[in-house]
C-alpha cells in the first residue's frame, strides 16, 4: 500500500510495444490536490503513462495505484481530456458535458444544474443548445473540460489538452486552467511538450526523455498563484526552462 | 431563372421528340410521341388500372426493403461487432453479393409462388447488401478517440454500441438506405417480370405484348416518378435524423443490384 496522502503512486512502471519500451520503469508519486505536469517531446512515453493511468492500457510491468486501490481498468474518479475535443457532434453542447452523467447514471436532472455552472464558469453560458460544430476549437476545448469534471472526479488526466489551439487560445486556456484549478483543486496530471505551458501551470514538473521514457529530471515551481502571463518573462521563469531545456537537450530529447 | 431555363430545356427535348416522331414518320409501336404518351398515361389513370397497380408494387417494394434494410442491418451490425462472426459467415454473404441476385428471381418465383411474398422476397434479397456494407462502415468507423472516452467513463460495450457507435453510423446506413430504396423496387419489378398476376412489371409486359408501346412509356414515366418519390422520403428522414451532417450523403458502398 502507498501512502495515504499521495493520491498517485507508480512503481516501476514498463510499457513495450514489441520490441520498443516505451515506459522504462518509471517511478512517480504525486499529491492529491497538486498541478503536475508531464514535459517531454513526442515518443518519451507521457501519454502511454497517462493512458495506464486512465486504466486504458495495462502496463507491461509495475503498478499504478490511485487513491490507495490499484489501477487495474478505467475507473469513476477519473476526468480525462484528450488533446482533441471529441465531442459527440449529435449531441449538444450540454448533452456532450453530460455524457458521462449518461453512461455512469448519475441522474440528469440532478447534474444539469452542476453541468450549467460549470458552463458558465469557462464562459459557454448561452451555448448549451448547439452543436459542436457550430463551437470554435478553444470553445470546444472547454465544453470537454467541463464534460472531464462534471462527475466530479478526483483526478483530471490532460492529455496536451490544448496542444491542436492557436498560440493565443492556448494561453488563454492556461490562464483559465489555472483558475478552475484554483476553484476545484482537483489534482492534474498533465502533458505537455511545451515546456514553457509545463513551467506555467505546474507546482511540478516531470521531465521524460524518449525511446525508452524514463524521468530524467523533477523540478518544484513556486511561483504565487495565480500566476499571469507575464510570470514567463521574469528571469525565474528562464532559469527553470532552460534547466528543463538542458535536460532534454542531454537525452536527445529536443529535435 | 436557372430552374427557368431548366424547365425550358425539358420543354424543348419533349418537343424535339415530339416533332421527329411525326416528322419522321416513326411508327407508334417504335418510338410513340409523347403526346401519345400522355394518352396513355391519362387512360390508364381513368380506368383505375395504374392506380391499383402502382399500390400493389410499392406495397411489394416497401415490405421489400423492410425486410431487406433490417436484414442488412442485422447482419451488417453483427459482422461489425463479432469478429468471430465476421470470420465464419462474411465469405458467404460474399459469395452471394457477387452473384446478380436478379437471377435468383425465377427459383423465388417457384419457392413462394406468385402472389406478394415472391416480390417481397426478391426486393429484400436485393435490396439488403448496400445497407449491409454501409452499416459495417459506419459502425466500424467510430473514431478511436470517441471510444477511448468512452472507455475512460468505464461505459460498458453496449453504451459504447448505442451512444456511439450507432449515432456515428446514422450518415453510413442513411447512404445505404438511399440505394436499398431504390434497389427494392427493382426487385420487385424484376419479380413481377418472372412471375406474378399483378403489379407495374405486369402491366408492361401485357403492354409489350398487345404492342402499346406508348403504354409502356407512361409505365416507365411512373415508375421514375416512384423511384424519385422513394429517394425523397429517405433523404426526408436522413435530414432530420441526421441533423448534424446535412452537407455530405455519407459514401454509399454497395452500388450493384
Amino acid at each position: 500500500m502507498p501512502p495515504q496522502d499521495e493520491l498517485i503512486a507508480v512503481k516501476g512502471l514498463t510499457r513495450r510495444y514489441g520490441a520498443v519500451t516505451a515506459l522504462d520503469h518509471v517511478n512517480l508519486t504525486i499529491a492529491s490536490g497538486a498541478l503536475v505536469a508531464i514535459v517531454g517531446p513526442s515518443g518519451c512515453g507521457k501519454s502511454t503513462l497517462l493512458r495506464i493511468l486512465a486504466g486504458l492500457m495495462p502496463p507491461t510491468e509495475g503498478e499504478a495505484w490511485l487513491q490507495g486501490s490499484r489501477i487495474e481498468g478505467p475507473r469513476r474518479d477519473i476526468g480525462v481530456v484528450f488533446q482533441t475535443p471529441v465531442l459527440f457532434p449529435w449531441r449538444s453542447v450540454l448533452d456532450n458535458v453530460l455524457l458521462p452523467v449518461d453512461v455512469q447514471r448519475l441522474g440528469r436532472d440532478k447534474m444539469r444544474a452542476t453541468a450549467m455552472n460549470l458552463l458558465r464558469m469557462v464562459g459557454l453560458e448561452g451555448f448549451e443548445t448547439h452543436l459542436p460544430n457550430q463551437l470554435s476549437g478553444g470553445m470546444q476545448q472547454r465544453a470537454a473540460l467541463v464534460r472531464a469534471l462534471i462527475h466530479d472526479p478526483s483526478v483530471l488526466l490532460m492529455d496536451e489538452p490544448f496542444g491542436a489551439l492557436d498560440a493565443m487560445t492556448r494561453e488563454q486556456m492556461n490562464v483559465e486552467l489555472q483558475r478552475i484549478w484554483l476553484e476545484r483543486r482537483k489534482t492534474i496530471v498533465f502533458v505537455t511538450h511545451s515546456v514553457g505551458e509545463a513551467v506555467f501551470l505546474a507546482d511540478r514538473v516531470v521531465v521524460m526523455s524518449p525511446r525508452p521514457g524514463r524521468i530524467v529530471d523533477t523540478l518544484d515551481i513556486d511561483f504565487p498563484r495565480p500566476r499571469p502571463l507575464s510570470v514567463m518573462n521574469t528571469e525565474a521563469f528562464g532559469v527553470h526552462v532552460s534547466r528543463i531545456r538542458e535536460k532534454l537537450n542531454a537525452t536527445g530529447g529536443l529535435e | 431563372m436557372r430552374a427557368f431555363r431548366r424547365l425550358l430545356l425539358m420543354a424543348a427535348l419533349l418537343g424535339l421528340w415530339e416533332a421527329a416522331a411525326r416528322l419522321l414518320a416513326i411508327p407508334a409501336y417504335i418510338l410513340p410521341p409523347p403526346s401519345a404518351v400522355g394518352v396513355g398515361l391519362y387512360r390508364g389513370f381513368r380506368s383505375g388500372i395504374f392506380i391499383e397497380n402502382i399500390w400493389i408494387t410499392m406495397l411489394e417494394t416497401f415490405l421489400g426493403f423492410v425486410l431487406g434494410a433490417s436484414t442488412g442491418f442485422l447482419l451488417g451490425t453483427a459482422v461489425a461487432l463479432s469478429r468471430r462472426f465476421e470470420y465464419y459467415l462474411y465469405p458467404i454473404i460474399i459469395m452471394f453479393q457477387a452473384m446478380p441476385k436478379v437471377a435468383l428471381a425465377p427459383l423465388i418465383i417457384v419457392w413462394f409462388g406468385l402472389d406478394l411474398t415472391s416480390k417481397v422476397i426478391n426486393a429484400g434479397l436485393v435490396c439488403f447488401f448496400p445497407l449491409m456494407v454501409n452499416t459495417i462502415a459506419g459502425l466500424r468507423a467510430a473514431d478511436e478517440d470517441r471510444i477511448s472516452l468512452m472507455r475512460s467513463l468505464a461505459a460498458t460495450p453496449a453504451q459504447i454500441f448505442w451512444m456511439l457507435r450507432l449515432p456515428g453510423a446514422l450518415p453510413s446506413i442513411f447512404a445505404g438506405l438511399e440505394i436499398a430504396m431504390i434497389f427494392a423496387l427493382i426487385g420487385a419489378i424484376v419479380a413481377e417480370f418472372v412471375g406474378a398476376q399483378s403489379g407495374l412489371g405486369v402491366l408492361i409486359q401485357s403492354m409489350n405484348f398487345s404492342m402499346d408501346v406508348a403504354g409502356q412509356f407512361s409505365v416507365l414515366f411512373i415508375l421514375s416518378l416512384i423511384g424519385l418519390a422513394l429517394n425523397g422520403i429517405v433523404t426526408a428522414v436522413r435530414r432530420r435524423v441526421v441533423f448534424w451532417d446535412n452537407n455530405g450523403r455519407g459514401h454509399q458502398l454497395g452500388g450493384k443490384p
